[in-house]
């Protein structure tokens, strides 16, 4: 198997004290869209926290394009080209949607005109309130700035967590389809979802978690179909 | 007439005297703001360091005047705002390596940020005492009226007379461009946008690459040019005294608040409020009531509510209605 875009291999650790993760791996490859789900406390978020560097791994070793990226501080993953959308606070409230993205492209030296014009093109709502407080707009829309922001670096991998809590079922069959085609432009997508059936329709990958130990990993499809996934994690 | 004159007196004494005092508890609260905003703690030694910064002005004014250097027209002390405006940067930045660094490092709480520069503004007061003294310094030159109170008499015929000091228009055309310029800074420049992403959001900052020791230097930078620019222009419209410098703590802070924390729009709506709620409380109306009442209905007393003494108590009080009515403000900004 050739190395994926993006992977976390046999990670352990937590936030100090206990250990969350029990060697656990995720991984995801180029173009595609891989998925964490699990029940409430599986650590779904720590497990990509943890790929983002948001947490101290006692063993393991995440790997970015084959580099081993474990020491970096997640800034410095940032300009190793990964996007990373938090669930909560993810835009900067006061300031426009333009400016947001202008932040989001803030590492960058070069001319960043076309990749905005490209996130406009991908959220053609942001294009219309560019010139509007970010913190004015609705819970969906946020979420396109937040997304858009994390995109103007140009990331090889996009991580998202959670990007559909707190959205209305409409826009978030919205919010999957931008997904979708962010992904088709090249760029893999890691992402934990509270809503899994949904999530592991669109994922190529899904890693169900328990406990902060890899319980499934199989295609989204797959997922779905078994059984016992079903029962247990989806509700029937 | 009588309404003419009733206008005149009023721009004399309460207008044109709270605009220039306005704009000076602007440029201060701005600082208090933008440091609130950055570094999230309430700048205490806002009052003590900008005397320092003054203090710094003075001697260099004094120095240039011994030369024989002047502007002609102007204060001499313009020259010499410069020197002072590096000094107290240089003064609030090594106030920063030395205090506050190490509590944000540790991610203090702001009260103990607070308390910190409660013991930089002590240090502060008793350096700039030794430098200057205690007591009253004048250093204001050049020509002293654009309109003197017989000039316009002379002019318009009018029974009242109204002065405009130029000390006064200064201070409204510097704090003008001073507060245009933050804008320009705050809202067009990178530096500026990163700045407000900042204070927006400090951990998505962080992830966006966002230097925060630059931030937080840039900060500085601008807070102690303020600082500098409203101490002088105070100095020259009123007069200096460390002491004095101290006490403009309290419209700063209820200007900062009064506004909105945070918000540098509401900082400088803030200073006028407060300079105008002052100004006009603590003024007689007696003549202005005069002129617009009917003949023969001026009254006997000076139609006065509080004594100008009591201009503290004022400011004091709006502070405290804000604080209970409307915690964040006038513009949404964060409570304390």
């Amino acid at each position: 198997m050739s190395e994926p875009v993006l992977i976390g291999e046999g990670m352990t650790g937590g936030y100090g004290g206990a250990d969350i993760l029990h060697s656990c791996t995720i991984a995801v490859d180029k173009g595609q869209i891989a998925v964490i789900v699990g029940p409430n406390g599986a650590g779904k978020s720590t497990a990509m926290k943890a790929v983002f560097g948001m947490l101290n791994l006692r063993e393991g070793q995440v790997r970015l394009m084959g580099e081993d990226i474990s020491a970096l501080t997640p800034q410095a993953r940032v300009r190793k080209g990964m996007g990373f959308v938090p669930q909560n606070a993810n835009i900067f409230p006061s300031m426009t949607v333009e400016e947001n993205l202008e932040m989001g492209a803030f590492i960058r030296e070069d001319d960043f005109r076309g990749t905005m014009d490209q996130v406009f093109e991908l959220f053609p709502i942001l294009r219309d309130k560019r010139r509007q407080a970010a913190g004015e707009l609705s819970g969906g829309q946020r979420q396109q700035v937040a997304v858009g922001r994390a995109l103007m670096t140009k990331p090889s991998v996009l991580m998202l967590d959670e990007p559909t809590a707190g959205v209305s079922p409409i826009v978030m069959d919205e919010l999957f389809d931008r997904i979708i085609e962010v992904a088709r432009t090249g760029i893999s997508i890691l992402m934990v979802e509270q809503n899994a059936r949904q999530a592991l329709a669109i994922a190529s990958k899904g890693y169900v978690l328990v406990q902060g130990q890899n319980r499934y990993i199989d295609t989204g499809q797959a997922l779905l179909a078994d059984p016992e996934v079903r029962k247990s994690f989806l509700g029937g | 007439m009588e309404l003419l004159n009733a206008i005149v007196v009023l721009a004399n004494f309460v207008l044109i005297p709270a605009l220039a005092y306005g704009s000076q508890i602007a440029l201060g609260a701005l600082g208090i703001t933008l440091i609130y905003g950055i570094l999230r703690f309430a700048h205490f030694a806002h009052g003590d360091i900008m005397a320092f910064g003054t203090g710094i002005v003075i001697l260099v004014t004094w120095w240039l005047q011994g030369q024989g250097i002047g502007l002609g027209p102007f204060p001499t002390a313009l020259l010499a705002l410069p020197v002072g405006i590096v000094a107290t940067v240089l003064y609030l930045l090594a106030a920063d390596r030395t205090v506050y660094r190490f509590y944000r490092k540790v991610k203090a709480k702001p009260m103990i940020l607070v308390m910190a520069s409660l013991g930089v503004m002590f240090v502060t007061n008793g350096i700039t005492r030794l430098i200057m003294g205690p007591s009253e310094q004048r250093f204001a030159d050049g020509e002293r009226f654009i309109i003197s109170v017989r000039d316009f008499r002379d002019w318009t015929g009018l029974a009242e007379g109204l002065a405009f000091r130029s000390a006064q228009a200064l201070t409204i055309v510097v704090a003008l461009i001073a507060m245009s310029l933050l804008f320009w800074f705050l809202n067009r420049t990178r530096a500026g946008k990163s700045m407000r992403a900042y204070s927006d959001n400090e951990d998505l900052a962080l992830l966006s690459g966002i230097n925060p020791e630059r931030v937080v230097v840039i900060t500085w930078a601008i807070a102690g040019t303020l600082m500098v620019l409203a101490g002088t222009l105070y100095g020259l419209d009123k007069s200096y005294r460390p002491f004095t410098y101290f006490q403009l703590l309290l419209p700063f802070f209820a200007a900062a608040i009064v506004g909105g924390l945070g918000n540098p729009m509401g900082a400088i709506i803030g200073g006028y409020v407060v300079a105008f709620a002052e100004m006009g409380i603590t003024y007689a109306w007696r003549r202005v009531v005069g002129y617009l009442g009917p003949e023969g209905w001026e009254p006997a007393g000076l139609m006065q509510i509080l004594p100008v003494d009591y201009k503290f108590a004022v400011t004091f009080g709006i502070l405290v209605l804000v604080l209970i009515f409307r915690p964040t403000g006038i513009f949404k900004g964060r409570t304390l």
